[in-house]
């Protein structure tokens, strides 16, 4: 079920809030509005984390995740690691990463077993001087932490991959100007369908304009009815209802009788 | 993969993977479309935005129906012609600064036919504007402009009072013909001096230039003195004054006057003007007129340019004039020197026997004259020249002339042609010129015509002359039978002639309307 909100009167609701499979970071906001919708879609299935990273409230930009792992930038600081880390399930791994780019959500975009990175993220520790060569790069460790097979890509020719497409194990939206090569040679990459899209009344930056995972999404309050449909047909979001319930009871009814 | 770098691979002959433009769905209403910058369709985009909102659809503009002109504000009157590139500009001028404060820019305009009775003109603008990150629309926007009749200022000046000038210049030049006047008017129209003329009035013994201001005056009376040996005089008269503001209304009035020394005169130089120039004459033919008068001696060749202000003081006067020419047959040329180049005319010093045509038949007088026309005259042509022999001469300097030196009885002036009336391929412009009907006399017409033949003629017999003026190309010129212009007869060559400016819309000009723009261009 697709769902929209708005922070603070502000629609980029993927910049305010991280959410994967195993749990979900929501900004500290002025009221708790926001965060109630989380939590009340979300009370007993996965831990729902208000923090700051490095002090700001853009999380979702600057973090990346998924139900193995998170990896947040050089500018976290201690008391937020140790907050998250005292928060999250204990099987997620979170890892404070020395990269140059720091706004990690913009650069990668992954599910749970792929990522897409922007091709200038560091690459391996030779090149870097010895003494630090004892340091993993960065997608060494998206790759260790996150557990997914890393892909350099771009998406429609712009190399900030985790802002302008967002995909989950079931399917994934990408900036309406990709080329159908382009989502061809993507979607087999990822395993996923790819559908070319907006949100937001026709925006490009799709992370930053909707936060998804396998079971629900959030978009941003000006979303319209169209995209919300296509949002909910490529990540399989309406199959939760009547068919699944209809293979639960048969489930349950076949098991009955039995 | 990126959009910039395929261009640049291509022609490096690398890879570079096909790139299909997929289609996305309008974010509000689900059609399927290529993606642009709003994502969203045309449709929807036209409904949500209306780049017109803002841009006046009415609009006032000021038309002088007495000129066909329309105000440019502050205070400039345009001419412009109804649907008219000029008129286009005068209109969007009216609407620049509305659509450069909503950024909206202008991709056409056309007009839209409207009676002109209706007082109202129509426009329909084509506007072009950016909305919704970087994507452009076009509209079309129609724009009604009201027009409204008003008398601008010069109209209105005259529509009080028809006849307003305020400077006058009289040119006048006490000889009995009109000749200078021709060639003066051709000059002015050449040099487009008297354009800024209210009025051209014939008078006697000249003409009068009316001007709506000294200065255009002023600016008449220079060239003029540029171009002949005049003198001025200048008179204003008050009109009306306000003596609060300390302003004054004159009419002013230039006096021109030229010498009375035309072109082929012959002189009789007294002989203490005969000394001051240098022992030169004492008969003497002017040769040229520009702003010095350029006197000949025929019998040495020797010439002499004298000023205006020099004129004034030794004040001669013509002993005989161009209308007292006789017609003489050369009977035989003997040339005494080689050619020679004055000024860039030729002359040749020889010996001559001439016979009057008159005296044909009657009696065998014949002359031996010196002349300066040998380069020109062969035995058994005809010449124009003074006849000293049977002249009645009244005039003092002649007579001491006569009785000091040895004059010759005849003194030639120019070589003649037939002089038969035939059509040309070529015409002259004309100063629209107003005759002064109370003073015509009878027969008056005639000589009119006659005195304008004979300058055409001069023309053609005279290349330095033509050098100053513009002959146009006459249309109406039929090409004569090849037999009956005689080969020695001097015309125009159709190199020096210009096509005129010709604008019409009936019929005729739109056959030849690919001449007709070949003459304006020309």
């Amino acid at each position: 079920m697709a769902t929209r909100i708005q922070f603070e009167n502000n629609c980029e609701v993927g910049v305010f809030s991280k959410l994967t499979n195993a749990y979900c970071l929501v900004a500290i906001g002025g009221s708790e509005n926001f965060y109630s919708v989380f939590e009340s879609e979300f009370a007993d299935v996965i831990p729902v984390v208000k923090t700051s990273i490095g002090g700001t409230r853009i999380i979702g930009r600057l973090c990346v995740g998924n139900k193995n792992g998170l990896l947040l930038p050089h500018t976290t600081t201690d008391q937020e690691l140790q907050h998250l880390r005292n928060c999250l399930p204990d099987q997620v791994v979170v890892q404070r990463i020395d990269e140059r780019l720091s706004a990690l959500g913009n650069c990668v975009a992954c599910n749970d077993h792929v990522a897409l990175t922007h091709p200038d993220l560091d690459k391996r520790p030779e090149l870097k001087y010895s003494i630090c060569s004892i340091l993993q790069a960065t997608e060494e460790l998206i790759a260790d932490v996150l557990g997914v097979e890393v892909f350099r890509q771009t998406i429609a020719g712009n190399i900030l991959v985790g802002s302008y497409c967002t995909f989950t194990n079931r399917g994934g939206l990408v900036h309406p100007h990709t080329s159908i090569e382009d989502l061809d040679e993507l979607s087999t990459l990822l395993q996923v369908p790819l559908v070319a899209g907006t949100v937001n009344r026709g925006s490009e930056v799709i992370a930053a304009g909707m936060t998804v995972n396998d079971w629900t999404a959030f978009c941003g309050s000006d979303t319209t009815a169209t995209e919300l449909s296509v949002i909910e047909s490529v990540f399989k979001l309406r199959e939760g209802q009547p068919a699944a319930i209809v293979d639960d009871m048969r489930k349950s009814l076949i098991d009955s009788y039995v | 993969m990126l959009p910039g770098s395929a261009a640049p691979a291509a022609g490096s002959g690398m890879f570079v993977p096909a790139q299909t433009v997929g289609t996305v769905l309008c974010c509000i209403c689900g059609v399927s479309m290529s993606p642009n910058p709003a994502n969203m369709c045309a449709r929807c985009l036209r409904a949500r935005v209306d780049i017109t909102e803002g841009v006046p659809r009415h609009a006032a503009v000021v038309y002088c129906p007495d000129c066909a002109s329309y105000l440019q504000p502050p205070r400039s009157w345009l001419r412009a012609t109804p649907e008219s590139p000029e008129l286009m500009q005068i209109l969007l001028r009216r609407l620049t600064r509305p659509l450069a404060r909503l950024r909206v820019s202008l991709s056409g305009a056309e007009f839209v036919f409207s009676e002109p009775h209706s007082k109202r003109l129509r426009l329909k603008l084509r506007l072009r504007r950016e909305v919704l990150n970087g994507v452009v629309l076009e509209q079309t926007h129609p724009v009604e402009f009201t027009v409204h009749d008003r008398l601008c200022d010069a109209c209105s000046r005259a529509q009080s009072n028809p006849d307003q000038w305020v400077a006058v210049v009289q040119l006048r030049q006490h000889v009995p013909h009109r000749r200078t006047f021709l060639y003066l008017e051709q000059l002015l129209l050449k040099h487009g001096q008297a354009s800024l003329a209210i009025r051209v009035a014939a008078a006697p013994g000249g003409l009068d230039f009316f001007f709506g201001s000294r200065s255009h005056a002023a600016r008449l009376v220079d060239f003029l003195t540029t171009v002949a040996p005049i003198h001025t005089n200048t008179a204003k008269q008050l009109v009306s004054h306000d003596t609060k503001s300390s302003v004054y209304n004159y009419k002013y009035t230039f006096s021109v006057e030229i010498c009375p020394i035309c072109r082929e005169d012959l002189i009789a130089l007294s002989p203490q003007v005969s000394r001051d120039l240098g022992g030169l004459g004492p008969l003497v033919l002017c040769i040229k007129v520009t702003n010095a008068i350029a006197l000949l001696d025929p019998l040495t060749l020797r010439v002499h340019h004298l000023e205006e202000k020099k004129y004034r003081v030794y004040n001669f006067k013509a002993a005989l004039t161009s209308k007292q020419l006789v017609e003489y047959i050369v009977l035989d040329i003997e040339h005494e020197s080689p050619e020679i180049s004055i000024d860039g005319s030729r002359y040749q010093l020889a010996y001559a026997q001439v016979a009057r045509v008159s005296d044909f038949g009657k009696n065998d007088t014949i002359f031996t004259v010196r002349t300066h026309l040998g380069h020109l005259l062969n035995p058994g042509d005809t010449a124009l020249g003074y006849d000293l022999y049977g002249a009645n001469l009244n005039d003092d300097d002649m007579d001491t002339a006569m009785t000091r030196h040895n004059v010759p009885e005849v003194i030639l002036v120019k070589k003649s042609y037939e002089k038969r009336s035939r059509t040309r391929r070529w015409k002259l412009k004309r100063l629209p010129m107003e005759e002064d009907g109370a003073n015509k006399a009878k027969g008056d017409e005639e000589k009119r015509a006659n005195e304008y033949e004979e300058f055409l003629r001069d023309l053609e017999n005279n290349p330095e002359i033509r050098f100053n003026m513009n002959l146009y190309k006459d249309e109406d010129y039929r090409s004569e039978m090849a037999s009956t212009i005689g080969d020695d007869v001097p015309t125009v060559p159709i190199e020096e002639l210009i096509e005129d400016l010709s604008l019409g819309d009936d019929e005729e000009d739109e056959e030849e309307e690919g001449n007709a723009h070949t003459g304006m261009v020309a």
